[in-house]
């Protein structure tokens, strides 16, 4: 909403100035946006005339125009925009004016070798409007205005202010210098009131259909015959521009301005237009009708029509058609002025996806009172600039508004605001804003004015009075330094540590959308369901996330393309798997690429292998308190991992949950994405499987014991298939005497020469060591027999001599 | 000359020239081996006469101690001198780069939100959780944010159905009312996490990072809601005074509603948080609207409170100077570099929050 203090004042009596409006606006609620002037030099912009447009002699897009500017030489202006064409009227800023949006100054300049003196502005430009497609076009009417200043002398600055949905009532002027008022900055002034003396009659039926759903509950109009419309008087045209809206033709221009003064919004019908009656009704499915904005509409049932004998004329509230629009000939007006439902506003804009002024108003609820003043006020200045007679006011209704009551306990304020104030002050606040009060035994029975369609309950009276009051009364109680609860749960406890124990192993962490590119996910997604956004930002951006593989890659494919080439990065966070709340479990995933000890005089370098990745996984999850003698390896991976090189982890030997995968990303996805690295190692912890003991770290400590006795260290070779897991001879072994066995160690593994084809040597070491005696020779050399035996009956490996 | 007074004296210039190990061993031997010239003496201590025998073995003994310690020094001077000059060859060059090492980073929206929840575990609170993905109802409905309340159009929602009743939440209010439907009051938690709006320009991503906070109790009044924000951001941003303006606003969810602004000044350009004239709004909060407590179960004439939400992100880019928010997202190696904390900097309340 944009004001300025000029027209505040013409509701508002102060004394004090606009430093302490911005301030005022600010402390009750009326936030300001920006201040600014529409131009610090606005009277450097001139109404102007396309006299002559040539093409540019260097460019098929632009045109070079002679324009009159109102002096005795016309100007050449470089102009790109389609509408700059010979006899358009629009609007010039000279060299050494500054555009107001962009806030750059002109200067003279050759635009592709042709000199233009300044520059045709567009509304967007100027602040007018959003306008940005091609130049300002003036009506005719500014004619004889050409070389006057476009913007008026007005020295107030224009004040945005964001105005919350809560509030309808000051999206028009009055509405502000109400508020304002009410907080002691000023005194309110009484509306002048012109009752408008009818000297005609309505003639034109109105009706409004009774059915379900109706949009409308009350529809007044008057007509008004015999009109001249033409340009605004200056005053009204200044007032407009003042705010940023242009100037079109005094009839717009009027009910433009009674909707930014009362908020009430208005629709002049060219009576002439109108076939013999109107009938507010619900739309007809498939019905169509041509909108202002020249665009056509196909209605579906029941939206709110404003319709004659011949069909719709335009959507109540939202936006009218240009079969009835008035024009510069229009000789005969009819003035609505309406009550239309928010709801059905807001289902109709929605569905038809339509953005009006009006509309905004209307769906946040406009004074259904205002219906009469709005007519007289708008119907007694086209009088006074259009000349003509005003008829009677007609007003169909169907519904009669009731006014709101709210029964307030004055209790509740200080319990809610934490600070005191005297029903007296109370009952001044709410007099201000427009209630009545009448004072009963406990409670103030109030009376909520027509125009505050967001109070309903006494919530919302303990609102106004904190607001207006001012915030700055309200205490600083100091928290309490107390805790009952632990802050985080285990889970959250796990999150935070898997977090740190896996960056600590040098993984950069990034964090990358929940929305993914389908093309990338549909490589690591599996058997998941894929998840649409209906309305995404972008198709690359069009699923959700089923692994966190895909963005990962994909960034690290454009830091690759930096020219890093060793990374490792990690994200923790969400992976979904269903389309309904809950449907979603949170993964650590990591990636390295690239190579260990680049460019080292000291260390010889080699890639990141499957094996630094096991590394991190598994020392992260013995970190986070699992126990790595519990932990059940095997190669069953999905099929984005190389088939060779990964394996999964469960943290005990039921295998029901995957803990972690790790591994090769696969080389055929690194060549279709065209990742440019030599390897791509990846894994993936899933904290959901990560069950943990209800046990404190503490109770999971066994008793410290230690062993004096002397212990042996016995190494051996074994020939074994290919095939065979190291793993499994570890497990053999260590299941011969877990009381002697304290270590089992793989120190070697080889394939080559002397070694059959499909055979491995695995060499081992173990420490045997006893609790209870120094083993002798004979001991040793028993346990030694059960190695050898049980690794050759359950590997089928044989000892190497 | 006494043979003693000769023999020392012969050995100490001995000793004192320029030996090797094995020289000095040679000495060692000549003086106390077998047959050696002092081991003879001590040999020779029964012939002598009883009257001088007691001076004569003192003599000796003194004269003994003397050379062994000589010859030990001359000894430990050499193996000295020997181990410096291995030394001297093994020197390297000092300068040569270390074994190549690499560090990893937590990114600052984690650390943020690792340093607001030690802030708020400070003064009781837990920390919850909801699903990025929402129903309608609790993202909006039972937010006090009906079909066609025009507030919804300030939030860009992403939808995952064609009904729309399934969405990406466009805020964490909805950990409030997960809370609040799954416990019984009083409640004192934030919630942390990612929201998301379909909005995407310089200033706005379509994902982004809240924590919500709710207070609900029998006595809590705006009071408390100023105090906790204010020991929240005084805390935060490490600062002893901090410049804090509430003013009224607008959501569905609370009433009244205020936003927050903090004081600041450009110096450099950068950011100087609690100095100078200039206001930023940082965020929303308010009383929690009697609708909502009616929606989650809670009675509103015995149960009330405050909920706010703050834009993670947001802090993180006025604590830590960053100047885009794009940037959090975009994963460039060396903006995580730069931007991301050592793992061991974990924020705690007795060690501080930053170094």
């Amino acid at each position: 909403m944009k004001i300025t203090f000029d027209w505040l004042q013409d509701h508002l009596k102060t004394n004090l100035k606009e430093k302490h409006l911005l301030e005022q606006l600010t402390n009750i609620g009326l936030e300001v946006e920006s201040v600014g002037s529409l131009s610090a030099d606005n009277e450097l912009f001139k109404i102007a005339k396309i006299i002559k447009t040539e093409k540019h002699p260097n460019a098929d897009r632009l045109k070079v125009c002679d324009v009159d500017v109102g002096e005795k030489e016309f100007k050449k202006v470089v102009c790109g925009a389609a509408n700059a064409r010979e006899g358009l009227i629009t609007i010039y800023a000279p060299p050494g004016a500054t555009i107001p949006k962009t806030k750059t100054k002109l200067l003279v300049a050759k635009i592709r070798g042709v000199t233009s003196y300044g520059m045709l502005c567009s509304e967007s430009e100027l602040n007018l409007s959003d306008e940005s497609d091609g130049i300002t076009e003036l009506s005719t009417k500014f004619e004889k205005s050409i070389g006057k200043n476009f913007f008026s002398k007005s020295k107030s600055n224009l004040i945005d202010l964001s105005i919350t949905p809560n509030r309808p009532d000051c999206l028009g002027v009055r509405g502000i210098a109400r508020d304002l008022a009410a907080s002691g900055f000023g005194k309110l002034l009484k509306l002048k009131e012109k009752k408008i003396k009818p000297t005609t009659k309505q003639n034109l039926k109105i009706k409004i259909n009774k059915e379900k759903n109706q949009g409308c509950t009350t529809f007044g109009s008057c007509l008004i015959t015999n009109v001249k419309n033409t340009e605004s008087p200056q005053w009204l045209k200044n007032k407009l521009i003042s705010v940023g809206q242009k100037p079109i033709s005094a009839i717009v221009d009027i009910t433009n301005y009674v909707m930014l003064d009362i908020n009430r919004p208005l629709h002049a019908y060219d009576a002439d237009k109108i076939e013999k009656s109107i009938i507010v009704r619900n739309s007809n499915f498939g019905e169509k009708f041509t909108a202002l904005d020249n665009k056509e509409y196909k209605l579906e049932k029941d939206m709110c029509v404003i319709s004659d004998q011949k069909g719709v004329l335009g959507l109540g509230g939202i936006i009218g058609g240009t079969r009835s629009g008035t024009e510069l000939d229009t000789k005969n007006i009819l003035l609505e002025s309406a009550y239309f439902e928010p709801r059905s506003i807001r289902n109709t804009s929605k569905k038809l996806n339509l953005d009006t002024d009006a509309k905004f108003r209307f769906e946040r609820g406009i004074d259904p009172s205002s219906i009469e003043q709005g007519l007289n006020k708008a119907a007694s200045l086209i009088k006074e600039i259009c000349g003509g007679e005003i008829s009677k006011i007609d007003i169909q209704k169907n519904e009669t508004h009731k006014a709101q009551i709210v029964k307030f306990d004055t209790n509740l304020f200080e319990k809610i605001s934490g600070f005191k104030i005297s029903a007296k002050e109370m009952i001044k606040i709410l007099e201000d804003l427009g209630f009545k009060c009448n004072k009963e035994k406990k409670y103030l029975r109030l009376t909520v004015p027509p125009w505050r369609p967001d109070i309903s309950q006494e919530i919302d009276i303990v609102e106004e009075l904190v607001r207006i009051s001012g915030f700055d009364k309200i205490k600083t109680i100091a928290p309490i330094k107390e805790r009952t609860k632990p802050t985080l749960t285990q889970t959250q406890k796990l999150f935070h540590f898997l977090q740190r124990a896996i960056a600590s192993k040098g993984y950069l962490e990034a964090i990358t959308w929940s929305f993914t590119d389908s093309n990338y996910n549909n490589y690591f997604k599996q058997t998941k369901k894929e998840i649409k956004i209906i309305n995404p930002i972008s198709s690359e951006l069009g699923v959700l996330r089923n692994s966190i593989f895909s963005n990962l890659i994909m960034y690290i494919s454009k830091n690759l393309d930096r020219g890093f080439k060793d990374l490792s990065i990690f994200e923790i966070g969400p992976v979904f798997f269903g389309s309904s709340p809950g449907e979603q479990t949170t993964v650590v995933c990591g990636l390295s690429a690239g190579k260990k000890s680049r460019l080292s005089w000291i260390d010889k370098e080699r890639n990141v292998d499957v094996f630094d990745i096991k590394r991190d996984v598994v020392q992260t999850l013995i970190e986070a308190g699992y126990n790595s003698d519990k932990f059940f390896i095997d190669d069953k991976t999905p099929n984005y991992y190389h088939p060779g090189k990964s394996g999964r982890i469960f943290l005990n030997k039921d295998k029901d949950k995957v803990a972690a995968y790790f591994g090769e990303i696969h080389p055929n996805i690194l060549k279709k994405l065209d990742i440019k690295t030599d390897v791509l190692i990846g894994f993936e912890i899933f904290l959901e499987y990560l069950n943990f003991s209800k046990k404190t770290l503490n109770d999971q400590k066994s008793k410290f014991t230690t062993s004096d006795f002397q212990k042996s260290e016995r190494d051996f070779a074994f020939v074994v298939n290919r095939d065979v897991k190291a793993q499994d001879l570890i497990n053999a072994i260590s299941s011969v005497d877990q009381r002697l066995i304290s270590n089992v160690k793989v120190f070697d593994v080889y394939e080559g020469e002397n070694i059959p084809d499909n055979q491995k040597s695995i060499a081992i070491s173990v420490t045997i060591q006893s609790n209870e005696k120094t083993l002798n020779d004979n001991d040793l050399e028993k346990i030694n027999n059960l190695i050898i035996e049980a690794v050759t009956n359950k590997t089928g490996a044989k000892i190497r001599s | 000359m006494s043979d003693l007074k000769k023999i020392r004296d012969e050995f100490i210039l001995k000793l004192k020239s320029k030996l090797d190990l094995s020289e000095i061993n040679q000495i060692k031997s000549d003086l106390f081996g077998k047959n050696g010239l002092v081991s003879s003496q001590f040999k020779k201590i029964g012939t002598i006469v009883e009257s001088e025998r007691k001076k004569f073995a003192s003599d000796l003994n003194v004269i003994k101690d003397e050379l062994q310690n000589l010859i030990n020094l001359k000894i430990d001077e050499v193996e000295n001198a020997e181990i410096n000059k291995k030394l001297d060859k093994e020197k390297i060059d000092i300068t040569l780069p270390e074994r190549p090492f690499v560090r990893g980073k937590i990114h600052p929206v984690s650390q943020t939100i690792d340093e607001i929840s030690s802030i708020f575990s400070e003064i009781g609170f837990s920390v919850e959780e909801g699903p990025d993905v929402e129903n309608e109802y609790n993202n909006f409905t039972a937010l006090n944010t009906p079909d066609n309340h025009p507030a919804r159009d300030m939030h860009d929602t992403f939808y995952l159905d064609e009904k729309k009743q399934k969405l990406l939440r466009t805020h964490t209010s909805p950990v409030q009312i997960r809370t609040m439907l799954k416990d019984k009051p009083p409640f004192k938690i934030i919630a942390p996490g990612r929201t998301y709006r379909s909005d995407s320009d310089q200033t706005h991503a379509p994902m982004f990072h809240q924590v919500e906070g709710l207070h609900i109790d029998k006595n809590i009044n705006m009071g408390h809601l100023k105090g906790c924000l204010n020991y929240l951001i005084k805390e935060f941003f490490e600062v002893d005074k901090i410049k804090m303006r509430f003013r009224p606003s607008h959501f569905p969810f609370t009433e009244p509603s205020a936003e927050v602004d903090i004081g600041y000044e450009m110096k450099d350009g950068k950011i100087i948080i609690g100095e100078g004239d200039q206001w930023l709004e940082i965020l929303g909060c308010g009383m929690v609207h009697p609708n909502v407590l009616k929606n989650v179960k809670v009675d509103p004439i015995k149960f009330q409170g405050y909920a706010f939400g703050i834009g993670i992100d947001r802090l993180a880019m006025l604590k830590y100077g960053i100047n885009d928010l794009r940037a959090f997202f975009d994963c460039d190696y060396r903006w995580l570099n730069h931007f991301g904390f050592d793992p061991l900097d974990v924020p705690t309340n007795y060690r501080g929050l930053s170094r």
